[in-house]
């Protein structure tokens, strides 16, 4: 299912220096090339923002023995962006499980990105080994509860949640009764012609259950979202892009700056994807976010980092 | 059936085999492609259980029960516990709860 939705969505529009431009057209998006965006020059009117994922800053194994330099590799694209994005999003797995020094090194990565903020939310790999304490003396600031985060930016409501926290409770990705009542109230004053932008670690969708690709309580988040007109969920941990769209609601899942995992259900487990070191550069990415207001939806356009 | 079979072949290995070091002797779950193998494992009153991680991805493992946690293991690293009372212990990976596993202590 998920194959053939691909080949139905991602469209090779164009190359954008040495990056091969992949936009998601599904679901009623509307899209734009990066070329053209690097072509146009001057500022985005509306809203421009980028999004990263699962740095794993820490892991060294075949796959990928410096995380820290294919980060770099994203970050350069990122500064190098004719439009400066207003913030970027880090949608979790910073670290690879917390090894000491992990979080220095990401911090100092993400002080090298030209933008006015950085806004993250954890994976698992920031909070496992201390329920998320390290995670949120660093990044808490301006969070509630365990590090959920609400903004505003150019008529676009952001709200950033944490589904990494409950593993042991619950077995799979999970909100929380805590976290869902403050998302209600936190939606409550925000009106529905406001597009919203989701953004946690693990799909908000059971994209495969069986690797842990779900978050089990999602759905009591997206009946809080039904009344909006356009609500964008932006993930990560699966390492490779995937989108659905469902009414009002599109789901995306970003590349990883580290290292791919299989696509679901095509290899034993969803362990690292081992490819050869010329070719890791095809398996990483990044993404852009761009709207502008009154044009419907946003356009989400996702770059590889070859 | 078969995984008892050979739960109850560790069993007796390391009953018939005297003078072997306990490390030698110790049963051992891997940790491979995200799996527990074997996921049951029926081990005697007082062995110790070695897991160790064949995966390039982190695990770590938590009972269900709180009896034992181990730290983060990266790909190689090995963790053991000693099961010092009978009973049915589960368990999983803190970071991919899809993965869940089973010692029967005897």
């Amino acid at each position: 299912m998920f194959e053939s939705n691909r080949r139905e969505f991602m469209q090779c529009l164009a190359w954008a220096g040495a990056g091969v431009v992949w936009t998601l057209t599904s679901g009623g998006l509307t899209s734009r090339a990066l070329a053209q965006a690097v072509k146009s020059g001057g500022k985005t009117e509306g809203l421009h923002f980028v999004q990263i994922s699962d740095t794993h800053i820490g892991f060294d194994k075949d796959a990928n023995p410096d995380t820290t330099a294919t980060a770099r590799t994203a970050i350069a694209r990122i500064n190098a962006l004719a439009d400066r994005p207003q913030f970027v999003l880090h949608t979790g797995d910073l670290t690879h499980a917390q090894k000491p020094g992990t979080f220095d090194t990401v911090n100092g990565l993400l002080q090298e990105i030209h933008t006015d903020a950085v806004f993250t939310v954890p994976g698992e790999h920031d909070v496992f080994e201390d329920g998320g304490k390290e995670y949120l003396a660093r990044f808490g600031k301006d969070t509630w509860g365990s590090g959920w985060r609400s903004f505003d930016a150019s008529g676009a409501h952001f709200v950033g949640l944490i589904n990494v926290l409950s593993f042991k409770t619950g077995g799979v990705g999970k909100l929380g009764d805590e976290q869902l009542a403050w998302l209600e109230k936190d939606l409550a004053g925000v009106s529905a012609s406001t597009p919203v932008v989701v953004f946690a670690h693990i799909p908000l969708w059971a994209l495969y259950p069986e690797w842990g690709w779900t978050t089990d309580d999602a759905q009591r988040a997206l009946d809080l979202l039904k009344r909006f007109g356009s609500v964008t969920v932006l993930n990560g941990h699966i390492h490779q892009v995937m989108q659905k769209t469902e009414g009002n609601v599109t789901f995306h899942t970003a590349y990883s700056t580290a290292y791919p995992q299989p696509a679901p259900g095509t290899a034993p487990g969803p362990g690292p994807l081992k490819v050869p070191a010329a070719e890791l550069r095809n398996h990483l990415g990044l993404r852009e976010v761009v709207w502008r207001a009154n044009a419907g939806q946003l356009a989400v356009i996702d770059t590889k980092l070859s | 059936m078969k995984t008892k079979l050979a739960s109850l072949a560790v069993v007796l290995v390391a009953a018939l085999a005297p003078g072997v070091r306990a490390a030698d002797a110790a049963p051992k779950v891997h940790i491979e492609n995200f799996q527990f193998r074997p996921q049951t494992l029926e081990v005697p009153v007082g062995a110790t259980v070695v897991w160790v991680n064949d995966d390039e991805e982190i695990h770590a493992l938590y009972a269900m029960d709180d009896s034992f946690r181990s730290p983060a293991l990266d790909g190689d690293a090995s963790f053991e516990h000693q099961f010092t009372k009978a009973g049915t212990y589960e368990y999983r990976c803190s970071l991919h709860p899809q993965m869940k596993g089973t010692i029967v202590v005897r």
